[in-house]
């Protein structure tokens, strides 16, 4: 108990120094913080995505279309489940900034491939009824103040014109991790037009990337393989992969700037580090004579180390705490002003976890050379401090 | 003179600096019996505060004994020393070394944090030791709301509280004005006419000296012979 009020009382001794100090702490580790957020934010869709689920895309790019009638060959294939499949529409609403992403999906299939869409009953029936419809996230309802039965005008870049959609349901995310910042219309509707405009001969009976269930995810491997030599050799061969292999081509393409977004977020740390361990060293040679003292009056070198050592414990402590408690609205701050371009951003147990502990290493490490060094000085030298 | 209890023999201590060994101490003998208050006198560099240092156990000889109480503390180790100082020696010195942070009563009760005592047993002996000083007012004072004298005296309890063997000062006047110095000077000779307290004091001032019962004086590390004083 004498021991904690003596810690207390000698870290605020010197109140600005403190405050100094815990201010860097803070902001050091809420942007520790924010930085491991948005890594975590930029692998969001990997993390949330599905061991049974495959993707068939064209072996070539992604940007080249697979025929429709290729769901039928796939569906057959040993170990399949369920098929459907999706195209990356890339409408605008009102401007370029209000990005989010819109699918053109074959509803009735898609929808029983991705359970974690959680939609009432009533609203998908609706959805599926009216081909103007579409479906959006909760998030994306919520940030442009959509509701049931309001009508969303995207202006087409893939497919050239205005398209009017009426949200028939706000589908809600099953997770924590699920995007709830998408738009799904209807393939078909999307199919039709293309196939007015350019006729027999255009890309109508086409789609981007094939979804897959298996029945068992350990066959996954044994089912990409059987998928793709089905159309070895074709105009159009396929490159299947896991839901999360393919969705990590996309984070793999920005590997460098995360992978830097990490360093810079240790680099935080060690500078609050160094910025601590010269505080704590001032500190320590400030009262050499007292620790001097303490030891002439029959204290061990153990009592000064845990002096140090807990005073800057104490105060990495405080500075972690307010450390964390600041992240949560600065994340919250940070979402808001990028918009949709992380569909989940959340500050994650995992983050907090090392913020407290970076706090507690930044604590310790900060002490131990003072703490050493002033648990071995010479009483007689320490005392002539004073004079 | 009863039973010496500080019992020197062949004290030396030396320094080495510059690559050059300064000799501090030579062969130093000395004898003090229990209760008796001793002032070590000398010019600087004479080494009494080095003779003060190794009687109270803060510093290690070159060579020779130091028996206190029968025991040679030049053999304990770091630890033991530690813990010999705790049970043994009472610290007065020149600036008062207070904790800062602590008020009268928590610097007080530093040294019994030591002992094992529960809270309640050491509030008794706090109050009773800053009673003895008259400064049971002040116990929630910080150092820094009290005068220098009263500072001396909260370091004077201090070194009570524990009932040591021995008290070691180290210029407890040298910086105070001159008034106040002599109250703390009456206040060691009470301990040790009233407690029978073992004092040993490093003084420059020749009027503080004359309050000791005896004047050892030292010059270039060698004692002068002993000087007997009436008073004390």
């Amino acid at each position: 108990m004498f021991l904690l009020r003596l810690l207390l009382k000698n870290a605020f001794r010197h109140r600005l120094r403190t405050g100094l100090t815990l201010v860097g702490l803070v902001v050091a580790l809420c942007a520790f913080g924010l930085l491991r957020t948005i890594v975590d934010a930029w692998y969001a869709g990997v993390n949330a995505s599905s061991s049974a689920r495959l993707v068939t895309r064209s072996a070539i790019s992604l940007t080249f279309p697979l025929p429709l009638h290729y769901a039928e060959r796939i569906r057959a294939v040993e170990g399949v489940e369920g098929i459907s499949w999706a195209n990356w529409f890339g409408g605008v609403y009102i401007t370029e900034s209000n990005f989010f992403a819109q699918f053109a999906v074959d509803a009735p299939s898609y929808f029983a491939l991705y359970p974690e869409f959680v939609l009432d009953d009533t609203e998908r029936t609706a959805f599926l009824r009216d081909r103007q419809g579409c479906v959006v996230g909760r998030k994306l309802a919520a940030r442009y103040g959509w509701q049931v039965g309001d009508v969303v005008s995207l202006r087409g870049t893939i497919y050239p014109g205005t398209w009017s959609f009426t949200i028939r349901g706000i589908y809600q995310g099953r997770e924590a991790g699920t995007d709830e910042q998408q738009m799904f219309i209807h393939w078909q509707r999307v199919a039709e037009a293309v196939r007015q405009r350019a006729g027999a001969g255009g890309l109508a009976d086409h789609v981007g990337v094939y979804v897959v269930s298996v029945r068992d995810p350990d066959e996954a491997p044994m089912v990409s393989q059987r998928i793709d030599a089905l159309f070895r050799n074709s105009l159009a061969e396929t490159l299947t992969e896991t839901e999360k292999a393919f969705q990590l081509s996309f984070v793999s393409m920005s590997e460098t700037i995360l992978l830097a977004i990490q360093a810079v977020s240790f680099i935080i740390i060690l500078i609050i580090m160094a910025v601590m361990a010269n505080t704590m060293t001032m500190t320590a040679r400030e009262r050499l004579a007292e620790y001097a003292t303490l030891k002439a009056l029959g204290f061990r070198p153990g009592f000064v180390v845990k002096l140090l050592l807990g005073e800057s414990l104490l105060i990495a402590a405080i500075g972690g705490a307010l450390g964390v408690a600041v992240t949560f609205p600065v994340a919250r701050a940070f979402a808001a002003s990028v918009g949709t371009l992380f569909p989940v951003f959340a500050v994650s147990p995992l983050t907090v976890a090392l913020q407290v502990l970076a706090a507690l290493v930044v604590g310790a490490v900060a002490a131990a050379w003072p703490a050493w060094k002033m648990s071995r000085i010479d009483i007689v030298q320490g005392l002539r401090h004073v004079a | 003179m009863s039973l010496p209890l500080i019992r020197i023999r062949g004290l030396c201590k030396s320094y080495q600096r510059g690559g050059q060994s300064i000799d501090v101490l030579d062969r130093l003998d000395l004898d003090v019996a229990a209760g008796e208050f001793v002032a070590l006198m000398g010019p600087s560099g004479s080494g009494k505060s080095t003779l003060l240092n190794l009687i109270a156990g803060i510093d290690q000889p070159t060579a020779g004994t130091i028996e206190i109480g029968g025991v040679d503390i030049a053999t304990l180790s770091e630890g033991q020393l530690a813990d010999w100082r705790a049970t043994h020696v009472g610290f007065i010195f020149q600036f008062y070394n207070l904790m800062p942070v602590l008020t009268a009563f928590e610097n007080v009760e530093l040294p019994l944090l030591l002992t094992g005592l529960s809270s309640r047993q050491r509030r008794e002996h706090v109050e009773a030791a800053l009673g003895m000083v008259r400064l049971s007012d002040r116990m929630d004072h910080l150092p820094n709301e009290l005068s220098g004298g009263q500072q001396q005296r909260v370091a004077i309890a201090r070194a009570l509280v524990c009932d040591p063997t021995l008290i070691v000062a180290d210029e407890p006047t040298g910086d105070l004005d001159r008034h106040t110095g002599e109250e703390i000077l009456q206040l060691l000779g009470q301990l040790q006419r009233d407690l029978g307290k073992t004092i040993v004091m490093v003084t420059h001032d020749p009027k503080a000296a004359a309050c000791a019962g005896r004047l050892v004086h030292l010059e270039k590390g060698v004692l002068v012979p002993d000087v007997a004083h009436a008073g004390g």
